[in-house]
Formats: structure tokens, sequence, C-alpha cells
């Protein structure tokens, strides 16, 4: 398939591949950490995943907005800001959601996926309500669309190397939080025994509530980042939950480490498999593979290791 | 989008008078006045449809809610539109229209069920509705077997031919084979990268495509398809990148496409340059919306009908659409098609001189429509429209310029041979 073309163009390509690869990755992982967190961190499988995420995207279209009518002299700078609230609003609305909902079935986990497919519809109308049921362009500031060219073959898009190093900042956030605060150790002493954290004086509820809040803000980041590579309308969180899922899922719910690996496999093969093959065929050998490793590690790459 | 939902089927008298001077008028003319003898309801009416002696009922059938309601608003509101405008000039054979509106939720099953439920109880004498080919695939069986009247807006991928349908927007053929043709002799493309949405219209648009290119002895570079929903294009564009085609076709849909586009310009093809050119016939003014006109200021889109286009009809037809449903909405190709529905029924009703399936059915074939904002269309024995395809250049507000159009009308050929 390859002869027609000389070497520096396939080595060009194939750099640029490489690089489809790495955005794809960082796009998986950005997904996956609010729900790796949530689902992995504290078992509740959160099928409103994608509208927290909508959440986000929405409250940079109006941030967008408001920066384009009232300080246009501001607009290249406004998505910073825009990510800020976008944090913000997902987080206060994940902690009212879990002081209203979640808190009352943390004994009935699997419950938690019916209540919380029920909150995904009832966002999407409310999204569809507030702002239509049209998707809403959102005006992204001119340096961050385009590409920055390497050599004449290889060009990078800005907007890919924009989320990876947004995906590695947060990263680097969770895994602080996580690993070296005390809300972290709490949380992993929640995790692991739910009764013992509350007997040696923990407030496991709060715990929850912080953690709960955490997944959902960092979805809210996720879907402002994601205005720039997708579509925002109400419906639009039902795209992501499917791959979000699946990272989670077979990189071991419990290990965020997994999630990294996970992502890393899952978009590598997936981008070769696409260049080679056809997209909806790389799909499917993707998922086939995701199946056939889940069957013989079914806890995932990662296991928790637990004495049972 | 609540205001929908609410909406009564009264119109106040403002617009009412609007519509009178300005689109009245001339439909008046055209038509003929129907208001001088209201024939009887048992006469025109033999088949207990929800027919009297001073309204009809019919049923409007879209998805309001659920994902599809995206692309199905811009339907209801035409067919609103024209109903109340028709409402205005008197009815039909003398009788006023009131509407039954159902949503189809997105859901082909629930597309199923109420188009049973209009058909069946409500009585309805014709439907205005569906938008997917899936949803149309749902509802045919119901209405061939209950004999309903359906007029289908979207354009489609053709393969299909009913007796209770009639097709209000293109096949297949119609959108595609005077586009390549355009981008062919204009452009002097000679490579052409087919991409798609996994399903039934991209696949079978481009085969037909594919088929046109070949005879043309012309190259098809590539052809790739990704699942609804997909958004991740990067892979697809270096592929793109290394095969270097003079065409990218690309018929992707929903939020796929706002993602393919905006990953495209991200990747440093600027659409305006032209190299590639993109052809599409899947985005219209409503998908740009979502879409972004900076992401797809360029682009070329292959369908019969633009908001941008320049005729009187459309000036009218605009400027009412705007009045009755806000100043910032955009209509795309399926929107006009929607409005055409009620006008075809009731010039089908008026030359049949009955509100009677069968009789309708009868009456249907040359039927013309020298109002429409597309400019004439006329039916065609098997159902679908004769109608013009033209050639739109984006622009960066999201508009279109036309920058051609198929001298005549185009026959549409739904099952077209040498191209299956």
């Amino acid at each position: 398939m390859f002869e027609e073309y000389t070497m520096s163009e396939l080595t060009s390509i194939f750099a640029m591949q490489g690089f489809a690869g790495l955005i794809l990755f960082s796009v998986l992982v950005l997904m996956a950490l609010g729900l790796a967190i949530i689902f992995g961190q504290m078992g509740v499988i959160n099928m409103a995943h994608g509208e927290f995420m909508i959440l986000g995207a929405y409250i940079t279209y109006l941030t967008s907005i408001v920066f384009s009518e009232h300080l246009p002299d501001l607009f290249s700078g406004y998505f910073f800001l825009a990510m800020i609230l976008a944090f913000l609003g997902s987080f206060f609305l994940g902690a009212f959601v879990e002081w209203s909902m979640i808190r009352h079935l943390y004994k009935r986990p699997l419950d938690t996926l019916l209540a919380t497919w029920g909150l995904s519809l009832i966002l999407q109308q409310l999204y569809r309500t507030i702002f239509g049921a049209r998707e809403v362009g959102v005006s992204i500031p001119d340096w961050m669309m385009g590409s920055y060219p390497i050599t004449d073959l290889i060009e990078v898009p800005i907007n890919g190397i924009f989320v990876m190093v947004l995906t590695l900042f947060i990263s680097l956030g969770v895994y602080l939080i996580m690993f070296k605060s005390s809300l972290g150790k709490q949380t992993r002493a929640v995790v692991q025994n739910r009764d013992m954290a509350g007997a040696v004086g923990i407030n496991t509820e709060k715990v929850d509530r912080y953690t709960y809040a955490i997944g959902c803000g960092i979805a809210g980041i996720a879907g402002s980042a994601f205005t720039m590579i997708g579509s925002t309308g109400p419906t639009a969180g039902q795209l992501y939950i499917v791959d979000t899922f699946l990272v989670v899922v077979f990189g071991g719910a419990s290990n965020l480490l997994g999630t990294i690996a996970s992502a890393f496999t899952i978009s590598q093969a997936q981008s070769t498999l696409e260049f080679f093959l056809s997209g909806s065929m790389a799909k499917v050998l993707t998922l086939l593979t995701v199946v056939g490793i889940l069957m013989l590690l079914p806890q995932g790459l990662f296991a928790l290791k637990i004495r049972r | 989008m609540m205001h929908l939902e609410k909406e009564t089927r009264t119109s106040n008298g403002c617009r009412r008078y609007f519509m009178k001077t300005v689109v009245a008028l001339p439909l008046a003319m055209l038509f003929g006045s129907t208001a001088l003898a209201v024939p009887g309801t048992a006469e025109i009416n033999t088949t207990g449809l929800a027919v009297t002696d001073t309204t009809v009922k019919v049923g409007i059938l879209h998805s309001v809610t659920g994902t599809m309601a995206i692309s199905e608003t811009g339907s209801v509101q035409a067919e609103k539109l024209a109903i109340e405008q028709i409402n205005a000039m008197g009815g039909v054979l003398g009788r006023k229209i009131e509407y039954i509106q159902e949503d189809g939720a997105s859901d082909w099953p629930t597309f199923a069920e109420k188009s049973k439920k209009l058909l069946v109880k409500d009585k309805v004498a014709a439907v205005f509705g569906c938008w997917t080919s899936a949803s149309r695939k749902a509802v045919l069986p119901i209405f061939e077997q209950y004999n309903g009247m359906l007029y289908y807006p979207t354009f489609y991928e053709g393969l299909e031919q009913s007796p209770n349908v009639i097709y209000t927007g293109q096949e297949a053929t119609q959108q595609i084979i005077a586009g390549i043709d355009w981008v062919v002799k204009n452009k002097g493309a000679k490579k052409f990268f087919l991409l798609g949405s996994d399903y039934i219209w991209p696949r079978t648009s481009n085969k037909i495509a594919r088929k046109h290119i070949d005879k043309l002895g012309l190259k098809v570079v590539g052809e790739e398809y990704y699942p609804l929903g997909h958004t991740q294009f990067n892979s697809v564009i270096n592929k793109i990148k290394l095969k270097k085609p003079d065409v990218i076709y690309a018929i992707v849909v929903g939020g796929s496409n706002v993602a393919f586009y905006k990953q495209l310009k991200a990747a440093g093809i600027d659409m305006t340059k032209e190299k590639p050119i993109v052809l599409t016939i899947s985005v219209t003014e409503d998908e740009v919306l979502g879409i972004g006109g900076e992401n797809i200021v360029g682009a070329y889109a292959a369908m019969k009908y633009f908001q941008s286009l320049d005729n009187a009809n459309n000036k009218a037809f605009v400027e009412a659409f705007k009045k009755r449903w806000g100043d910032g909405i955009v209509i795309g190709d399926v929107t006009q098609a929607a409005y055409l529905g009620p006008w075809l029924w009731k010039a089908a009703v008026e030359k049949a001189g009955s509100f009677d399936i069968d009789k309708i059915r009868a009456a249907s074939p040359e039927i013309e429509l020298p109002t429409a904002p597309e400019g004439y269309v006329r039916i065609h024995p098997n159902h679908h429209l004769w109608s013009k395809t033209r050639i739109g250049h984006a622009r960066m507000d999201g508009q279109y310029d036309i920058v051609y159009e198929t001298e005549s009308l185009i026959e549409p050929d739904p099952f077209p041979k040498g191209y299956q």
C-alpha cells in the first residue's frame, strides 16, 4: 500500500500518526480521569459523566459569549478562565448531586447506575430547554486553532498540543490530591474500609462529597477542552460515555495508573488500526481486543491486590 | 425549545394580515380560489378521515426530544408555518387545517407507535414527518397497512418508493451526480477521497459517487467510514494528507461533523485554498451553527436549497420564517423540503377534490409547485420531486454563496441502473 510514496513522506506521516495516537491518548485520559476517581475510588457508576462534561462545554460557550461581547480585547485568553469556571460549575453541581442523591445509595452501588442514568436524562433535557436542541458553536481563539509546522510535511495541530499539556497538568494535580494530600489519604482509606475509616475519625460523608465533586469538576474541565475538537449539544455527552467506561474498566477500576495505561493501550491500538484499516473495522478490533484481555484479566490491567 | 411544545394553533391577526399580503395573494392566483363553494364532507371524505365541515386534522411527527431534536426542530417549524399560511388563505377545500403533533423522541419504535396512533385513533388526513431513514423505515409498514400518506422531507439514499410516501427531499442521485460533475468540470478534480459516517445513507451515497467517478474515468484514492458519534478524525486526516486527493467527499453526520471540521482545520488543511477541495452533501446551514462558520469556510456543499437563494419565493419564505420563529434562525435544505409538504398535500387534495388517500395518490403525479422557495418543483410518478441541485460555497457567517445551479430540473431516480 505504500509503494508510491517516498521515504520522507512516509516518515513524516508516521510521525504525525504517532502524534495523533498521543492526542487520542490525552483525550482518553482527560475523559476518564474524573470517572476513574468516582467509579474507581467510590464504586459509583456515574452514567451522568458525559453530562458533567457537557456542562463544562456550555460554561465555556457562555464565557466565550460574555468575552466576545464585553471584553473583546481579552478574548484570546478567555479559555483559561472558562476552564476554571467549568471546573467550579461541575464541582458544585457534583457536590449537590452527591448530597441530594448519591449518598443515599452507597450501600446499593448498582442502583447508582440507574439513578445517575436518570440524572443524565434530566440534565440533557435541562440543556435542551435552556440552550435549545441544536448544537452551539463555541468560538475558539485563533491562536488555539490551526497547526504548527515542524518540517514541510509534519504539521502538529495546536489544539492537540493544548490537550496534551492540559492532560499532563490535570494528571499531576490528581496524583498530588490522591497521593500527597490528606484528602487523598482519607479517600483511599474510605475506599479500602469505610467502617474502619469512620472509626478512626475520618468524616466519610465529607470525603465522599469532595471526591465525587472533584471527579465531576475534572469532567467539566475535560468538556471545556473538548469544545476545541468536538461538538457541544444537549446529547453530545453520550458520545464520550462508552469510551470513558471502556478506559476505566479496562484499566482496572480502582487504579489511576491503570486508567492511564489502559488509555495508552487503547489509543495506540486504535490509531494504528485506523490508519491501516477503515475506521469502523478499527473500532471493532479494538473492542474485541479489550474484551479478550478482560476475559483473561477480569479485574482489568492493574488490579488492586486484596486478600479475599 | 420549550416554546415549540407549547405552541398552539391560533395565529394572531398581525401575522395573518402579513401572510395574506405577502404569500397568499400570489398563491391564491396560482391555485385558484377554493372558498367559493364548500363541498359537502360526505363527498370528499369517503373513508372516515378526521374531516368535518370546517376542519381537517393532519399529523406532525418529528423528534422534539432526544438526539435528533437538533435536526428535526427546523422541519417542525417549517411545517407549522406552512399550515398557518394555508389556513390564513382559507384552508384546504374550505376547511382549516388542525394539526396534532406527536414526538418521535429519536426512537424508531416510538415513531412507529405514534404513527399508528395518528392514523388509527386520530384518523389524520396526512402526516408530515420523520427525518432519519431509520424512522421512515419504522413507520412505513404502518402507513402501508392503514393507508396513510406521509410527506418525508429529508434528502436520503433512495432505493425506496412507497405508494404511501411523498419524498420532498432529494434522493441520492439528484444530490450526488450533479455535485461530482461540477467539481470535475470546474475544478479539474481527478482524485477523490470518500468519507462518511457508518450507516446506510453515507454508504449508499458513496457507492453511487464511486460508480459515477469510475464512469468518468477518475480515481477514488480512499473510502472510509467511522461509527456514528465518532469524535477523533486525526488518523483519517493523516491518511488524506498521504493520499493527496483533489476532493474530500464528506458525508459525516451529527456530532461527528463538528469534530471532523474542527480537526481538519486544526490539522492545517485550509479549505479556502481548495487543496484539497471539501465537497459535502451532509452539511446544511443548520449543521454549520454547531460547526462554526470559521471552521468550515471554503467548503462546498451540494444540495437543492440554500437560505441565500435569490428569488422572490425564497425571500418571502425566509422573511415569513424569521417573523414566525425569530431573527436568529437559519433555514437548511431539509427545513425547506419540510415546508413543501403541506403545500403539496393541499395541491393534491384540491386537484383530487377529495381528502381520500387513494384519490390524493392518484392526483399527486405531475403536481407543480411554482411557489416553492427552492423554485419550481413537480412531483414525479415515482413520488419524488423534480428539483435543481445547487453548489454552495461556505462563508464565514455560516451561510452559503451559491456558485452553481443545474440548468434544468433533475429527474428523481430512486433505483438508479448501473449504480447498485
